[in-house]
């Protein structure tokens, strides 16, 4: 579904990015508000709290290494965990590349810094609606990395700032968007197979096995499956 | 070790799978089959994300009424459907998701 849409300029795709960036900015607001005070509560200091967010950059793992230092936890078994929760990143920066391959390295590697659950399923329904220029991708990621420090800010120096802030439940702003997206990228039955499979191994996953494995693993099972009976189809009506 | 080396270290593993296939896969190409695979995994990862969130706590199904998430996932649906909206989707569901927790 290629739209003929007359082509924005840099700028305005930038713009265009950080418009669709908004659900995004609410909900990493919101979280990372309660990152910000838990970190501090688990007695990192303001400037460690600030450098996870700045450097690290991924919610899940945040917060799971926050739980570590709390417990004194071996470095190596953090970084570790670290690594184990947010590999699932490989798939969705695989999947990216077929909407910006002719990139400059320097673009690819900047690009990537800012690849999240969030920011990749917005992009990648974006992409598929129509041809975009990479710095809306630019403008959706940067808008998405600003929100999520400026929420950890507000929540090292002090919970209470914006009393009753955390107690609004706007992180309920990421399940909304993922629905949303969802809904507008399953176009026909066998996308629709794909998700309903997705959860269910997801689910099942999440059940049996400890830490985030379930969403790696049901992403590579269901997106197998579907291929599989994609061509399965093909062979057997040609 | 200082904490703050243990963060860096945090930040590179988490920075190479997001970097890596990106910047390879782009030079070396990908097989027809494969970029056919990877076009389902927007859809396979949104579902693998969502579904637990809204029917599992603590690894264990929460299917009552006290599981607002799921409530709230609801409305959000209808309206996504019948839309296509996205922000108005997340307004919805937020504001499903407040109403819940004050009633």
């Amino acid at each position: 579904m290629q739209s003929q849409v007359p082509v924005l300029s840099p700028r305005e795709e930038f713009r265009h990015g950080v418009g669709k960036a908004v659900p995004i900015m609410l909900g990493y607001v919101a979280l990372a508000i309660a990152y910000g005070v838990l970190a501090r509560e688990a007695g990192l200091t303001l400037w460690e709290t600030m450098a996870m967010s700045t450097f690290v950059y991924a919610g899940a793992s945040q917060f799971i290494a926050t739980g570590m230092f709390a417990a004194a936890m071996d470095p190596w078994t953090i970084i570790a965990t670290t690594f184990l929760v947010n590999l699932r990143h490989i798939l969705m920066s695989a999947s990216l590349v077929r909407y910006v391959r002719k990139l400059r390295f320097f673009d690819l590697a900047l690009l990537g810094t800012g690849i999240t659950d969030e920011t990749f399923a917005l992009n990648s329904t974006e992409y598929a609606q129509r041809q975009r220029h990479h710095f809306f991708m630019y403008g959706t990621n940067l808008a998405s990395y600003l929100a999520w420090n400026t929420g950890s800010l507000i929540g090292a120096l002090s919970g209470t700032i914006v009393p009753g802030l955390d107690r609004l439940p706007l992180d309920f702003a990421l399940p909304a968007m993922f629905i949303s997206l969802l809904v507008v990228q399953v176009k026909d039955r066998l996308l629709l197979g794909t998700a309903l499979i997705a959860g269910a191994l997801s689910i099942t996953g999440a059940m049996l096995v400890e830490g985030n494995w379930n969403i790696i693993l049901a992403t590579i099972l269901a997106a197998s499956i579907a291929t599989g009976w994609e061509r399965w189809k093909r062979s057997g009506s040609s | 070790m200082e904490k703050i080396w243990v963060i860096l270290g945090m930040a590179v593993v988490t920075y190479i799978p997001r970097m890596l296939p990106l910047a390879v896969l782009a030079k070396v190409g990908i097989p027809a089959g494969f970029v056919r695979w990877l076009s389902f995994v927007p859809v396979a990862v949104l579902a693998a994300l969502l579904a637990p969130e809204l029917l599992l706590e603590n690894g264990r199904p929460f299917l009552t009424a006290e599981n607002y998430a799921l409530l709230a996932a609801i409305p959000c649906f209808a309206v996504a459907a019948k839309t296509r909206n996205l922000l108005l989707t997340v307004a919805v569901g937020i504001a499903a998701a407040i109403l819940l927790q004050a009633l």
